[in-house]
């Protein structure tokens, strides 16, 4: 375990005190304080639009506060651009990662800074650039050479450009926006040490992050937000789990996963030597019966998104046989899978789930369109009836159906996907990710949900990566492993050791 | 060099096989003679100066179709500022001539650029609508009255007439004027773009414009030069080809060549969607189509097949580029997992 970096005696490196910003129609940030001490890892928590990023983005100077003030080493600052903000030694690493992928590592690091020759014609020294990259990358014990481009790197190591790139303009406070949410096991721990080590150079690391878990192990301090306000602090020894949602929620979490007793039906869906593209050594056999929820565990990239495709018919199975309610068939596009019954809830909600320009409702109806049509035509009171149902289904909070679907919360478009699913009435239901970035309540909402739908005799295939929610919800537990079926737990047999043991190979 | 080798190897094969057509067909060899050679010279350098700007832009992730409209204006300007009155010109002295369509070229670049970083309207609308606005001011001003030089202006039209003789006389070939100008303006646009921060900032934002804004680059400016590049490069191509051909059409003149320059830009490696492209590339891409349209004339192909053939060589080229760029791409993942394995233990 990380020790606690954080030193009492030392100054604090950053003070927010009394921040307010607002946005037409919002209230984003109302009087929220919060200290940063040099070599400690302070967490910024929060649900969705609980005012975390809005808070990091006046520190990291992207947005000016309309009240409070900002302390650098004691003194008032106006930060009133990413460029003031790094010359204040303050770094922010956006979850989208800002590099340019057509560039070299080096140049990136030193995009916008370039050391010049000597000369009228001030051309970029690249010689000097690698020279000092590789310093920075030596220090990250990060192998790839400095002339390597970032296009070529994984988005693991293109996080550690990012750090690079921070350390070289002498970061003293870094804030990192959920870094791990597209990292694997691996890569995820390799961050953990680099965190670790910038600790120890008394660097201050401001960690936004959904993952609890992670919170739990390596945060010293934490700033709880709700609302966009301050909901509370949280110092090493206090920060639970529990703590960090009753703080997040405002209130206590106790039955958070009720599970109930439902009848296992016939079997639903039944899978015989599938072969997904790309892994042709694994064939894949299991089966979901009616009225069970299966979680599908694993490591990011262990194939289990690849099945869900499959399933699907977004992509090929090699070979394989898909049997849906015993029968035979060929699933060949995802018009072949909804004929049979089944739907998927892919893992990114704002690139294949929704079309975030289009209403709630256009986007509700739109993969049952030719259902509500009299010859040729479409039926546009059936339309808002069905879209109508589904908000009330699903408790979708939107004013109208007409809202844009972008201007909802991450939870509420979650839930449209979800309605423009069972509006169909699926009878096997596969989730990829259903709870991604969303905020608790909406979670508590979709887990409700997904029993009610299991109750009605639906089969439900949930892949997620966040352990609690498999352990949570699954009646039994497929583990995957490098693209095959590494185990099938089921009763006693789950445990988190177990899967863990399963989903990283271990014997 | 590397990058632009398959570029390179393209174009060699379009003369060799055009040659090799053309002489075993008929003993024709007139495609790698010195006089044709010269023409190809001095065709790829008036294209290529137009390809170099628009590379610029489409680096930047934008595009610019307004070029063939502004070297029509710029071609017909030229003679109509400096021929005299009898002539239905204004009898301007040529330098004024000069700085006045600099001035004219700059400042519709800069009203692409400001339109397009400023007011956030899309390149392709802002420039398409530049493409009819500065056609019609050509026809207007000129009341669409054929332009020409009339037997002066020797000092001028050298820049596009002039040439050096190379080699043995009986080879016929020469060095074109507007080559030595195209060697020039390369080597100032690939040093701009390859040794300079301003080129690496271009590179930068046309692939991530976030980033480079976040490193602290004012990407709006530099967005904005890449736009005043490419119109002062369309204006000096349009003096460039008034001065070859000679007698100007406001109605017609540098009609298409906006695409001409845009298919040269892509087949030398440009990609639309930004952060792409090397200047040498470009030369070569420009290249490969005159040579297309130089072969269609010496092989005896119908004209009319002109534009098909162009088009579906241009095709099969990109094609070609995709297959090649997946493979490697490919090849890289492959190798990337091999060491992420080799790294894990």
């Amino acid at each position: 375990m990380i020790a606690s970096g954080s030193n009492s005696n030392s100054p604090p490196l950053l003070e927010a005190r009394g921040i307010l910003k607002t946005f037409p129609g919002v209230r984003a940030l109302q009087n929220v304080d919060a200290t940063f001490y040099p070599g400690e890892v302070h967490a910024v928590v929060g649900e969705n639009g609980a005012g975390k990023s809005t808070l990091m983005k006046v520190i990291g100077g992207i947005h000016l506060p309309d009240d409070g003030e900002v302390l650098v080493d004691g003194q008032p600052e106006v930060i009133d651009s990413v460029g003031r903000a790094t010359e204040l030694g303050i770094a922010f690493i956006h979850q989208e990662l800002n590099l340019a992928d057509n560039l070299s590592i080096g140049a990136n690091v030193f995009l916008g800074r370039e050391p010049k020759k000597a000369g009228p014609l001030g051309m970029i020294d690249n010689k000097q650039i690698h020279e000092e990259t590789e310093v920075y990358l030596k220090q990250l014990d990060f192998k790839m050479p400095s002339t390597t481009l970032v296009r070529d790197l994984s988005i693991g190591q293109q996080q550690i450009v990012e750090i690079a790139k921070a350390l070289s303009q002498n970061a003293r406070l870094i804030i990192m926006d959920e870094p791990t949410s597209s990292l694997t096991q691996h890569e995820t721990d390799r961050l953990f040490e680099v965190i670790a080590q910038l600790k120890s150079q008394n660097v201050c690391i401001a960690y936004i992050s959904h993952r609890l878990t992670e919170l739990t192990q390596m945060a010293d301090t934490a700033t709880v937000l709700k609302d966009g306000e301050n909901s509370g602090e949280l110092t090493r020894d206090q920060m639970t789990h529990e703590n960090l949602v009753s703080l997040m929620v405002g209130r206590e979490v106790s039955e958070f996963y009720k599970k109930t007793e439902r009848e296992r039906g016939e079997v639903l869906l039944e899978v015989e030597d599938l072969v997904v593209p790309g892994q042709e050594n694994h064939p894949l056999n299991f089966e979901i019966h009616a009225g069970e929820i299966v979680g599908m565990a694993g490591l990011v990239g262990a194939g289990r998104t690849e099945l869900s495709r499959v399933l699907f018919g977004i992509d090929q199975a090699v070979s394989g046989t898909i049997k849906v309610a015993g029968k035979s068939v060929s699933i060949r596009s995802p018009q072949d899978a909804i004929a049979n019954g089944i739907a998927l809830v892919p893992e990114d909600r704002k690139q294949q789930g929704l079309i975030l320009e289009l209403s709630v409702k256009d986007n509700t109806i739109l993969a049952g369109l030719d259902r509500y049509q009299k010859s040729k035509f479409t039926q546009h009171s059936k339309l808002r009836e069905v879209s109508d149902a589904m908000v009330d289904k699903l408790l979708i909070k939107t004013p109208t159906i007409d809202q844009e679907v972008q201007l909802l919360s991450g939870g509420n478009q979650q839930k449209v996907v979800l309605g423009k699913w069972i509006s169909l009435g699926p009878r096997i239901l596969l989730l990829d990710e259903p709870t991604r970035g969303i905020d608790v309540m909406a979670k508590e909402e979709i887990y409700r949900l997904m029993e009610q739908m299991a109750k009605e005799g639906v089969g439900i295939l949930m892949i997620s990566s966040e352990m609690e929610e498999v352990l949570g919800m699954s009646d039994r537990i497929l583990v995957m492993h490098e693209g095959e079926i590494a185990g099938n737990l089921e009763g006693d047999a789950i445990s988190e050791e177990g899967i863990m043991r399963l989903a990283t190979g271990a014997k | 060099m590397k990058k632009n080798l398959g570029i390179f190897l393209i174009l060699v094969s379009i003369m060799l096989i055009t040659f090799l057509i053309g002489w075993l067909k008929e003993g024709e060899t007139s495609f790698l003679e010195g006089g044709n050679l010269t023409v190809l010279l001095k065709r790829t350098s008036l294209f290529g100066v137009l390809s170099i700007g628009v590379a610029f832009v489409i680096i930047t992730g934008g595009i610019d179709l307004s070029i063939g409209s502004v070297v029509g204006l710029t071609g017909v300007l030229l003679p109509f500022f400096i021929t005299p009155p009898d002539n239905g010109g204004m009898d301007m002295p040529v330098p004024l001539a000069l700085f006045l369509i600099f001035i004219i070229s700059l400042s519709i670049g800069l009203t692409h650029g400001l339109l397009i970083t400023k007011l956030k309207l899309q390149p392709f609308v802002v420039t398409l609508c530049g493409l009819f606005v500065y056609r019609g001011i050509s026809r207007v001003v000129t009341k669409d009255a054929n332009q020409g030089f009339g037997i002066g202006f020797k000092g001028i039209k050298s820049m596009a007439k002039g040439k050096f003789q190379v080699g043995p006389e009986s080879w016929e070939f020469f060095l074109p004027a507007p080559f030595l100008i195209l060697i020039v303006i390369g080597i100032i646009a690939a040093i701009y773009l390859n040794l300079t921060v301003y080129g690496r900032y271009l590179l930068a934002l046309g692939r991530n414009e976030i980033a480079a804004r976040f490193s602290g680059i004012k990407t709006d400016n530099m967005t904005i030069s890449a736009y005043v590049f490419s119109s002062l490069l369309a204006g000096f191509g349009g003096i460039l080809w008034a001065c070859d051909v000679g007698s100007i059409q406001p109605s017609g003149f540098g009609n298409f060549y906006e695409l001409y320059a845009i298919a040269g830009a892509v087949l030398g490696g440009c990609s639309l969607r930004g952060g792409e492209g090397t200047i040498l590339g470009v030369i070569f891409g420009s290249a490969i189509l005159v040579c297309l349209q130089n072969a269609i004339n010496i092989l005896g192909i119908s004209s009319q097949l002109e534009f098909a053939v162009i088009g579906l060589a241009i095709l099969i080229g990109v094609i070609v580029d995709e297959v090649i760029k997946r493979v490697a791409a490919k090849r890289r993942a492959i190798q990337n997992a091999l060491q992420a394995k080799l790294e894990s233990g």
